[in-house]
């Protein structure tokens, strides 16, 4: 609340997301206390933590599924706190659920082209055309997604693997400028993992991502910072080498 | 960047739905009207102006996953708008001069009141009463999908908020007895422009109108489908938050849908008006409104065609069962939506997808491989996923 000379500061840089004080609580229980981080222009942020720390809920109040108790949340100067779901992803917001979020009754195909950023009014949807700009753009996705072969396949007879990348191409296609995923590598086989892996090296590049994952060595490859969370609080922040050699996380997370 | 990219398809109809509608204007234009008398071509009048609700539940429940248990409701509010200009035109000074208030209709007259109320005023002409048809219940459909999506009321409470609806509907319009005609409703109709539409002759023409109408209403729905709303709604219906975090406010998307049904239906009750020479509070309850539904359930809720066979058939079976045994009929109706939800959840629809259509493949195989271009067949074609009942 007194950190007036600390915002000012925070202002006076170019963060693409700016949490400030965010504070949410259910019944009573704040899951996210009085919490506050920035994320740099094509910085690629991981969130860990201990489970209940408050990680996914955190993107849950970015993304706009939570609406904050008190706090705010800018992204390029923008407030998201009063603004509704779908507004936030026009604003250039991507969020990948934990679990794979795919369409199972639609093609790969129509998976991906849904989430192609025209005709996202009732009108447009109506007039909708799918034209050689679309099918080009969908067939790149594919393409870096592994599925290119899969286009007339009905999403619910990927793989598990399978249907993470394509929610990532999904969300890829809207090209956010900050991308959040939430335990991007979570159930996968060690081969998918290491396709993943690849796949979100390619992907990050060019944007900010937020990363929850407990993927250590996976953290250890792609963090430029990372935020370790407990109890809806910040424990410690900074390069992964510091994090790690912080004792306070040694004795919440790390050393168990 | 140039690989084949299929799915391109560019007009709205797939050769097998076109097929499929040219088989159904046969039946309804050619086949039944040779083989049926008059008496039972006015049955099939009838059930077709239900199949105008079914279709708006193939769209609203079957591809956007809303369950409505109101559409009685919209296709009252269509049936009624038509019933109105009827009854005004049947309401001539000449024709009431023995009321107490000779020229408004006879039931104001019974009820004391003196004037024609004001929302009956507009009601004189035609023009407005078939814009009306179509938008008023539209404009009710809005208010309550407004109300109801907006604050993401979905699923079963949705159903029930549109079940109370429809009793709500029933209770006012019989309480309202000098405005609406009471549990009787609006009878004695009886020309439209001076046509009199009680004859055997304005019946038949009345039964094409409806069929143009009706296959005027699946091209529309078919054309929605098509398009990218169309796969909107189903993705809503799987997985609701990721068409919200892709950008779509999902509450619009089931507001139209919504309305569009609920449009449909009152096309349906404004032919149903015209055919049958009434409306009732009777067509607008909670009854006749699951009724609908299952009439949409038998004959497949993701089938557009489903639906109409589906409702031509359960109201077949009422009409010809009601004949012998009356009493047995709704054990018949529960029987048979028990039936449907047990043994073949996709209707009659999906019974055809599975048993029928593999055997009909070499006879649209040359259409087929056009829509289809080499590249690899999807394994999934035979398997009879749920959607694939289309």
């Amino acid at each position: 609340m007194n950190a007036q000379p600390v915002i000012t500061d925070a202002m006076n840089k170019d963060f693409v997301l700016a949490v400030e004080g965010l504070t949410v609580s259910f019944d009573g229980f704040k899951a996210v206390n009085d919490l506050s981080f920035y994320v740099d222009e094509n910085e690629i942020r991981v969130i860990i933590g201990p489970n209940g720390a408050g990680k996914t809920t955190v993107l849950d109040l970015i993304c706009g599924r939570t609406k904050a108790t008190a706090g705010s949340i800018k992204f390029k100067d923008r407030e998201l706190t009063r603004m509704k779901e779908h507004e936030i992803v026009r604003a250039g917001i991507g969020r990948k659920f934990q679990n794979p979020s795919i369409y199972e009754d639609l093609t790969v195909f129509e998976n991906l082209e849904i989430s192609y950023p025209k005709g996202r009014s009732v009108a447009g949807a109506l007039a909708f055309r799918r034209d050689a700009a679309v099918k080009e753009r969908v067939q790149e996705i594919a393409e870096t997604i592994f599925l290119a072969d899969q286009l007339d396949q009905r999403a619910e007879y990927l793989s598990h693997g399978q249907k993470q990348w394509l929610e990532i191409g999904m969300l890829l296609i809207q090209d956010p400028e900050l991308l959040m995923l939430d335990e991007p590598v979570a159930g996968m086989s060690v081969s998918e993992r290491k396709k993943t892996a690849e796949l979100l090296n390619t992907i990050i590049k060019n944007r900010s991502v937020i990363v929850i994952e407990h993927d250590m060595k996976f953290v250890e490859d792609i963090a430029h910072k990372v935020t370790v969370l407990h109890q809806g609080k910040i424990l410690s922040e900074g390069p992964m080498a510091k994090v790690q050699a912080d004792p306070k996380v040694i004795e919440v997370y790390l050393g168990h | 960047m140039t690989a084949p990219v299929k799915s391109g398809r560019t007009f709205f109809l797939r050769p097998q739905d076109m097929i499929g509608i040219v088989i159904l204007a046969i039946l309804l234009l050619v086949v039944l009207p040779l083989t049926l008398d008059n008496f039972r071509l006015q049955f099939v009048g009838k059930y077709l102006t239900y199949a105008f609700v079914a279709l708006g539940l193939v769209l609203c429940w079957g591809y956007a996953g809303i369950l409505s248990l109101g559409q009685g409701v919209f296709f009252g509010l269509g049936g009624y708008c038509m019933a109105m200009f009827l009854k005004l035109e049947a309401s001539s000074v000449e024709n009431t001069k023995i009321q107490t208030t000779p020229g408004i209709p006879d039931f104001m007259d019974w009820n004391q009141i003196t004037a024609l109320p004001w929302f009956w005023e507009p009601f004189r002409s035609f023009g407005f009463t078939t814009i009306a048809v179509v938008l008023v219940p539209a404009f009710f459909a809005l208010l309550v999908g407004y109300a109801l999506f907006k604050r993401r009321v979905g699923g079963v409470y949705f159903a029930i908020i549109t079940q109370a609806l429809a009793a709500i509907m029933t209770i006012l319009i019989i309480g309202q007895q000098g405005y609406t005609g009471g549990i009787n409703g609006i009878t004695d109709l009886r020309t439209l422009h001076g046509w009199d539409i009680r004859t055997d002759s304005a019946k038949t023409v009345l039964y094409f109108v409806c069929v143009a109408l009706l296959i005027g209403c699946i091209l529309l729905a078919y054309y929605v489908k098509s398009s990218k709303l169309g796969r909107i709604l189903v993705a809503m219906r799987d997985k609701e938050d990721r068409v919200r975090f892709s950008g779509y406010d999902v509450s619009s998307f089931k507001i139209f849908v919504f309305c569009l049904a609920a449009s449909l239906s009152a096309i349906g009750g404004a032919m149903f008006t015209l055919q049958v020479g009434f409306m009732s509070p009777s067509f607008v309850g909670i009854v006749p409104s699951i009724e609908m539904v299952i009439y949409t359930a038998v004959g497949g809720r993701l089938s557009i065609l489903g639906a109409i066979y589906g409702t031509l058939l359960v109201n077949w079976a009422k009409t010809s069962f009601s004949e012998s045994f009356p009493e047995l009929w709704l054990f018949g109706l529960g029987g048979m939506f028990i039936a449907v939800v047990l043994i073949f959840p996709n209707g009659i629809a999906g019974l055809y997808q599975v048993y029928v259509a593999p055997h009909l493949g070499p006879l649209f195989g040359g259409a087929k491989r056009k829509v289809t271009p080499p590249a690899a067949t999807p394994p999934a074609a035979g398997s009879a996923a749920p959607a694939a009942a289309e």
